[in-house]
């Protein structure tokens, strides 16, 4: 913002100290409620401190003891691989529907008919409170519940299957839930995206007898590679926050045996238990973890493409 | 429509088969979204032997009775639900007012830590709120606010991805002439902050006023950590608790329609504000 003195106005220069007023409320609110807490968390890690029955123990410095702790006893890597797991479970179907309902409705050959109702239709689960949602589906896939119940009536299974008994029945569940809910959320993104290329492309391919399938793959998906990498990141972002609808519907024990347990479940579970130490080594390392991947994912979509030039180009023009 | 079939014959599937096949998956896909809410629906109506029996797709007839059995019962359902509207609207009101300001602030003036500010608040957007909590329960520990709603409210006042979709939407709705114009009008810059450039502003507030109103309604893992006293606990928290207690001693039919009282608010303001919605997604979010 070095732009000079463009005029060397005193008055502009009145005004321009309301830009640091008008940014009072913000940066005093975020110091204080992110920025501290940011800090304790992180100098929490490095101390010894938890309840021991009634008994509290520490605060004593160690160092970097609970870091060790906590790759050591294999926690960490556990949840983490459940987390990714289950993430990766609801993300693909995701992805692969929102292509293909976003193709639709943006394609204008097909003119698809109730477009709006449809897209009212898939984005309604994304906004449902994801604790009742979960409870819901507690009830409804219940050993005696209704899905069994059914079921067994039709003559699928014989006996009820224990959905939460089963990694891949509570993993599955976890997943079919965050598809559902986030699948309408990110054929609307893509969609976006979809109806802002250039229609003379589309025009041209058709009449050089491209096929519905060849643009697709051909035009659209190319041009879609910083928009499909905005989804891919934040999505990845909210599948490592996963907590809402784990910790419901297993009750906050991850059945079966802590394999749908998450990360933030596990964070959890260590702030109840008042185990400062750990849950400070945890978030640091979730810090570190959403930091990493996010630039990952950035850089292994952006390598060969000027996806980051379109990208800059795109915001500007916006 | 004579050169559509003219391109169809040339290669892949025809036309009428794609269409065939696109508004099939879509009616599975309405299916799918919406079978749950149904079930949830029917069985709410059903009584507790009744649901014992089995599964149909036909709503009973004790959807009051389930009703007033749960209002006469122990969970503070009503409570919750009053409790989970003041922290909504509260932290949501305050969340967009200040972000419209902060974005107001790096639209509008020129000032030396301007571009550092923007850059630290686009770098921070990306931390999830969750890596902060343990440090968040100490401090307000620390502040003795533990069971009040002021550490769920005020916070929101710093809310870096609706400051960020604000600051998107003020480059194409908010010409700096407009604020210059004010100026020479003789009004200060508050005044011109409130009356001139908040009205502009206003299909963005809406759409971030539902969004944030709706997040802080379902959010559950922060007031899950703050909030222990029975008469301050939100509508998540009691919901969860519901699934913590011992389920079968529950009469099946007030689970059902204490679950539906938290889903269908949620979803008669939504169908009523739809387009709106579905708008304001892919407003904010392609352009980010």
């Amino acid at each position: 913002m070095a732009n000079g003195p463009k005029t060397g106005n005193s008055r502009v220069v009145k005004y321009n100290k309301w830009g640091y007023i008008f940014l009072i409320p913000f940066v005093l609110v975020y110091l204080v409620f992110q920025m501290i807490p940011l800090i304790t968390t992180i100098y929490n890690s490095f101390f010894e401190n938890y309840m021991s029955g009634l008994k509290q123990i520490g605060p004593n410095f160690i160092g970097l003891e609970n870091y060790k702790e906590i790759v050591s006893n294999g926690d960490l890597i556990n949840y983490t691989r459940n987390t990714l797991i289950m993430w990766v479970l609801g993300f693909v179907p995701q992805i692969f529907f929102s292509l293909l309902l976003g193709a639709w409705f943006s394609d204008q050959r097909l003119r698809v008919r109730c477009a709006g109702f449809f897209k009212t239709v898939i984005y309604l689960p994304n906004l449902i409170m994801a604790a009742s949602f979960a409870m819901l589906f507690f009830t409804l896939f219940a050993d005696s519940g209704p899905i069994n119940t059914t079921l067994i009536n039709w003559g699928v299974f014989s006996e009820p299957y224990k959905f939460l008994e089963h990694a891949a029945g509570s993993r599955g569940l976890v997943a079919f839930m965050n598809f559902l809910m986030w699948f309408g959320n990110t054929t609307i993104l893509l969609m976006a995206g979809m109806m802002g290329i250039d229609g003379s492309l589309f025009e041209a391919a058709q009449v050089d007898g491209a096929t519905s399938t060849q643009v697709f793959f051909r035009i659209t998906l190319p041009l879609l590679r910083p928009i499909l990498l905005y989804v891919m990141i934040t999505s990845l972002i909210g599948g490592l926050q996963m907590f809402d609808v784990p910790q419901v519907l297993t009750n906050g024990k991850g059945n079966p045996a802590r394999m749908s347990m998450t990360l933030i479940m596990y964070l959890n579970n260590h702030l109840y238990s008042k185990n400062f130490g750990m849950a400070g080594a945890l978030s640091v390392f979730l810090f570190i973890i959403t930091g990493i991947l996010s630039l990952l994912v950035y850089r292994f979509s952006v390598r060969d493409n000027n996806a980051d030039e379109v990208k800059k180009r795109s915001r500007n023009k916006a | 429509m004579r050169q559509d079939k003219e391109y169809n014959v040339e290669g892949g599937l025809g036309l009428t088969v794609r269409r065939v096949i696109a508004y099939t998956v879509l009616i599975l896909l309405t299916f799918l979204c919406l079978f749950w809410f149904y079930i949830l629906f029917v069985n709410a109506s059903r009584a507790h032997s009744d649901l014992a029996r089995g599964f149909t797709l036909v709503p009973g007839s004790y959807l009051i009775k389930n009703w007033k059995a749960v209002m006469g019962g122990t969970q503070p359902i009503v409570k919750g639900m009053v409790n989970s509207f003041i922290v909504a609207a509260c932290a949501s009101v305050l969340s967009v007012y200040f972000s419209t300001m902060t974005a107001y602030a790096i639209h509008v003036y020129d000032f030396k830590a301007k571009k550092a500010i923007f850059t630290f608040i686009l770098a921070v957007m990306m931390i999830p709120t969750q890596v902060t909590a343990l440090g968040f329960i100490k401090l307000v520990q620390g502040i003795k606010l533990e069971n009040s709603f002021i550490p769920l409210v005020i916070p929101a006042i710093a809310a870096p991805a609706t400051f960020y979709y604000m600051k998107q939407y003020m480059e194409s709705a908010l010409p700096h002439a407009i604020v210059e114009a004010a100026r020479i009008d003789g009004a200060n810059e508050v005044r011109t902050f409130n009356t001139i450039s908040m009205p502009m502003m206003k299909p963005a507030i809406a759409v971030q006023l539902i969004f944030t109103f709706v997040f802080n309604w379902n959010n559950y893992f922060t007031p899950a950590l703050i909030l222990h006293d029975d008469k301050k606990k939100t509508l998540p928290i009691l919901i969860a608790q519901l699934r913590s207690a011992d389920f079968l001693k529950f009469d099946m039919g007030q689970v059902y329609v204490t679950i539906a009282f938290s889903i269908f608010p949620v979803i008669v303001v939504y169908l009523c504000l739809s387009r709106f919605i579905v708008g304001g997604v892919a407003l904010g979010s392609v352009k980010g």
